[in-house]
């Protein structure tokens, strides 16, 4: 836990971070390069979210040991329905319970690392310990309603990731937000305008957003939410995402960290 | 062209909307992006997809297309049949692949 454990505090999170346990992240997404970061941008809460494993997360935690960021164990899971869910735990022990779950439904494929990148475990220096072979960027066979309540019953949470991306997200490949979708909150793109979102969609204005940075490389990690809570457990989360006993969350001011030619080269590969 | 006719040439199992077989087809449509789909089908149209959510069912509705197509037998869920009956949307499931399927609407005679 970090240094504001004890009190109702105001933190800066993050709560969509990848490492090179994803094969798409950059190699420079190692533990101790992740915490410097996530410490420079003053940011007090990450959560590890790697593609349907939790491998990482125990050697980040170790990372920020002694420091003031808290990491949360994470998953960005993919379902049945190629939806993106971020699913966010207390322990690493849930996280990689839910891991074995997750695994049990994967197509034990050969993650062929020449087309789609290696993933890496690696230990809290960023050193390297294996290498997973198995196929993790594909979908489970999990359907969304089963990954939020099987996630729950663990006593984690589940998120909808980058809902408004073009691919792997809940409004790209189910149209809609389905009836009766029973998430704490919605995540939206880390360049995302939420007033030109909620125009577009009015119906989001029901949810609470929160930004995550989906970062697959350090410059990509985000002041991504403002949170008020006592300690940084998935509960106190849960109250700050509802808004109750005085908690609350916010999305940070949404800044364009990126130089003019990266945004283009976002633009021109069509990832908005 | 109507649905049941589709049905018995494709050999498509009939899994939930029976009542709506004698809905005519005019053409078809396929995307496993239920966004893609809400935004590019049309009326009468049978739709080919991978996905068995329940959003399907609410697409189908709000496009009025005459049915969906279910390929690979893809798992459907129970609660998707049940809404898909109450609101009398024929759900279809083949093992055939979307591509097999929509040669072989083609070769019926159904264009886009």
């Amino acid at each position: 836990m970090g240094a504001w454990a004890e009190d109702l505090a105001r933190i800066r999170a993050d709560l969509h971070v990848h490492t090179v346990l994803s094969p798409c992240a950059d190699v420079e997404m190692i533990p101790p390069l992740i915490v410097q970061r996530a410490l420079e941008l003053g940011l007090g809460l990450i959560a590890v979210t790697d593609h349907n494993s939790s491998e990482n997360c125990a050697a980040v935690i170790r990372a920020a040991r002694g420091t003031t960021l808290t990491v949360m164990p994470g998953m960005e899971v993919q379902t049945r329905e190629e939806v993106h869910v971020l699913c966010l735990f207390d322990e690493v022990e849930q996280a990689l319970a839910w891991q074995g779950i997750v695994c049990d439904h994967l197509p034990g494929q050969r993650n062929p690392e020449e087309l789609l990148g290696a993933q890496y475990v690696v230990d809290s220096e960023g050193s390297y310990l294996r290498t997973e072979c198995r196929l993790l960027s594909t979908s489970t066979d999990l359907a969304l309603d089963e990954v939020v309540s099987r996630a729950r019953a663990l006593g984690g949470l589940a998120i909808p990731a980058h809902i408004d991306r073009p691919s792997y997200s809940l409004l790209a490949n189910l149209g809609l937000i389905p009836p009766g979708l029973d998430v704490p909150a919605l995540e939206i793109f880390r360049l995302t305008d939420p007033s030109q979102l909620l125009e577009e969609q009015p119906g989001l204005r029901a949810w609470t957003l929160i930004r995550g940075g989906d970062a697959h490389r350090l410059s990509e990690l985000k002041w991504a939410l403002n949170l008020k809570m006592r300690g940084a457990t998935t509960n106190e989360l849960l109250m700050a995402l509802a808004g109750q006993a005085e908690r609350s969350c916010s999305l940070a001011p949404l800044t364009h960290p990126q130089k003019p030619d990266m945004m283009n080269v976002i633009v021109s590969q069509g990832s908005l | 062209m109507k649905l049941h006719y589709v049905v018995r040439e494709l050999s498509l199992t009939v899994r939930a909307g029976k009542a709506r077989l004698d809905r005519p087809v005019v053409g078809g449509y396929a995307a496993d992006l239920l966004g893609c789909a809400m935004a590019g089908s049309h009326p009468g149209q049978v739709w080919l997809t991978l996905q068995g959510h329940l959003n399907v069912v609410a697409i189908a509705g709000l496009n009025d297309l005459s049915g969906v197509i279910v390929t690979e037998d893809k798992p459907v869920p129970a609660e998707t049949l049940a809404k898909a009956d109450a609101e009398s949307i024929p759900i279809l499931s083949t093992p055939r692949t979307t591509f097999e399927v929509a040669g072989l609407l083609w070769a019926l005679g159904l264009r886009i």
